[in-house]
């Protein structure tokens, strides 16, 4: 068994696949082969290997015959997020532990309906919360690059760490993820991957386990800009059963990705020039303006007063909905039971077990910011923010801008257990700096890598859009893809 | 804002979340870590200011007051820690 076909873009697996220059089941069955040989990636929680070669062999059998839609026989991870028909979902929580849905989320179902073939769960933060993937309870995921002329173990971003990693090493085609404060657009930028998040109500909700109802948004990571423009064409869509889905058309979005940027307005906001901001990252953001510059766009000053708001804002809102939506883990229904002298213990010794720190914290945090006496002052607070955070954006669209380019995160990958971000929670949510105003506001965004650092590990930048425009952002995204002249494989140790 | 001892219990019981008395101060500890760097959030003039209530803008869609779905006990209760003849099974609750 080789792993050669596993090289290839998602582009070039669908036009081989269609073109009988290899069948899925050859495909499906290099990438199985791969993730066995890559545990020390920890990047999947589950691998549905009968499943995918079944799945495989079906959309063989549509390809022969000259049909199959744009995704037939490609091969997929999907995060545990999702929730997929009779298959581990669990959002890498312990206390989710055996549940198997009976339904099927309406972004999978999408892709399957598409031909995509799923080859397993990807590993995450527990319930989406974190940024370095340590959080789940499966353990860690481990970035697939290294410093170099060093054997450290770096995380891969989070929350959708598994995803990111997949991609990055060759153990999926391109994955689903989810982003509710920067959760595909920081793993990306951490792995050399690109990753979109779409505009709210873009990718339906439904059947995707629940984190903060008015950010999360599902999106694609993959390898290049064109691969995310085709799997996110699949994912996205109206879904009556997903109340604030958009009932909009859903264009081609590939049919975008080379549409340039000339006479593009492209705005710079000042706001983001953090302080303590590594050089390196100032200077891949000035490289990046003038690779749009060339291509034809306009460089644009602005302001977005409210940037600095934005973060602590999340840090209400986000667990305030979170610990409404977690209500639901109650030992009763699905996943961990822990016995207790009456029902109330049970709840209470359920849940003290089943979840990990990180969520206990906001879960409690969003408790005190929504209980009597305290929702004026947090979470009332918070919303008005979030309408001076959305108007800033909504000004400088106004005023002619197309689309914003900012650094994706304020750093490269960081080890695992670092200490200074596990003594200091803030200093872990810092990461996210770039990437929350986009959720707060229910833009699109899309990291794509650009760079590396002085220790060889790539960088990103993100472009910011109007509602509905990821058009834009794909055109964009793949100028600076086109001039940045790096290559983002990472040198293969697992 | 500030929480103390009392307030972390307090909380622990509303969110049902049991909380050993012996980690009641770490986590009084990181609570207030987080509140404190949400506090930035008083320095905002939010006079006059809607609150966001949705993200896109459009109003919420309604439908036919209908089933639409249903009719599957044994799927609701299929992974319930424990079940009997379609009902979840919970500790006594009433004497």
């Amino acid at each position: 068994m080789t792993t050669e076909l596993t090289k290839l873009s998602l582009a070039e697996t669908a036009k081989g696949l269609k073109n009988k220059d290899f069948t899925s089941k050859e495909v499906t069955a290099s990438y199985l082969y791969a993730i066995e040989k890559a545990e020390a990636l920890n990047a999947y929680v589950a691998v549905t290997s009968e499943q995918a070669l079944d799945m495989a062999e079906q959309s063989d059998a549509r390809l022969a015959k000259g049909e199959g839609g744009a995704l037939e026989g490609v091969p997929l991870g999907i995060k545990d997020l999702f929730c997929t028909k009779g298959v581990h979902s669990q959002a890498a929580s312990h206390i989710l532990d055996g549940f198997k849905p009976e339904y099927e989320s309406t972004v999978t179902q999408n892709l399957w309906n598409d031909g995509a073939v799923m080859l397993g769960k990807l590993n995450m933060d527990e319930f989406a919360m974190g940024s370095s993937n340590e959080t789940s309870y499966y353990g860690p995921v481990i970035n697939p690059w290294r410093a170099e002329g060093d054997n450290k173990d770096l995380v891969p971003g989070g929350s959708s760490g598994g995803s990111a990693a997949a991609v990055a090493g060759w153990l999926c085609a391109g994955a689903t993820a989810t982003d509710t404060g920067g959760s595909i657009r920081q793993p990306a930028a951490f792995t050399g991957t690109v990753g979109i998040k779409p505009t709210y109500g873009r990718c339906s909700r439904w059947g995707v386990v629940a984190f903060a109802s008015s950010l999360d948004q599902a999106g694609p990571i993959a390898r290049t800009v064109e691969d995310c423009a085709h799997l996110m064409t699949s994912m996205a869509g109206f879904d009556p059963k997903d109340s604030t889905s958009v009932d909009l058309a859903v264009p081609d979005f590939a049919a975008a990705v080379e549409r340039g940027v000339k006479g593009l307005t492209i705005g710079v906001p000042k706001e983001y020039r953090v302080d303590g901001m590594p050089e390196e990252i100032e200077k891949l953001w000035h490289q990046g303006l003038e690779w749009l510059k060339a291509e034809g766009a306009t460089i644009k000053d602005i302001s977005l007063p409210h940037t600095n708001y934005a973060l602590p804002a999340y840090y209400i809102v986000a667990p305030a909905e979170a610990s409404s939506n977690l209500a639901r883990f109650d030992g009763v229904k699905y996943g961990l039971r822990v016995a207790g002298k009456d029902i109330t213990d049970m709840y209470e010794q359920t849940r003290a077990e089943g979840f990990g720190r990180e969520v206990q914290r906001r879960v409690m945090i969003g408790t005190y910011a929504l209980s009597a006496g305290y929702y004026d002052a947090y979470y009332l607070r918070a919303q008005k923010v979030r309408t001076l955070i959305k108007k800033d954006f909504e000004d400088v669209f106004n005023e002619g801008v197309d689309a914003i380019l900012t650094p994706a995160t304020p750093s490269a990958a960081f080890g695992v257990a670092d200490q200074e971000m596990a003594k200091d929670p803030i200093k872990m949510y810092l990461n996210d700096i770039f990437t929350v105003t986009v959720n707060m506001a229910g833009l699109p965004g899309i990291a794509v890598p650009a760079g590396k650092d002085g220790q060889g590990l790539p960088l990103g930048l993100q472009l910011i859009g109007k509602p509905f425009d990821e058009e834009t952002l794909f055109a964009a995204g793949r100028v600076i893809e086109k001039s940045h002249g790096e290559d983002f494989t990472p040198a293969q140790w697992w | 804002m500030s929480v103390d001892a009392d307030t972390v219990r307090r909380i622990g019981r509303l969110a049902r979340i049991k909380i050993e008395e012996n980690d009641v101060e770490k986590l009084q500890e990181e609570l207030n870590v987080i509140l404190g760097f949400v506090d930035q959030l008083s320095e905002v003039d939010v006079e006059g200011v809607e609150p966001m209530t949705s993200v896109a803008p459009m109003a919420l869609r309604r439908r036919e007051d209908k089933v639409t779905d249903g009719g599957y006990p044994e799927k609701i209760v299929a992974n319930a820690p424990l079940s009997e003849d379609d009902f979840f099974m919970v500790p006594k609750v009433v004497e």
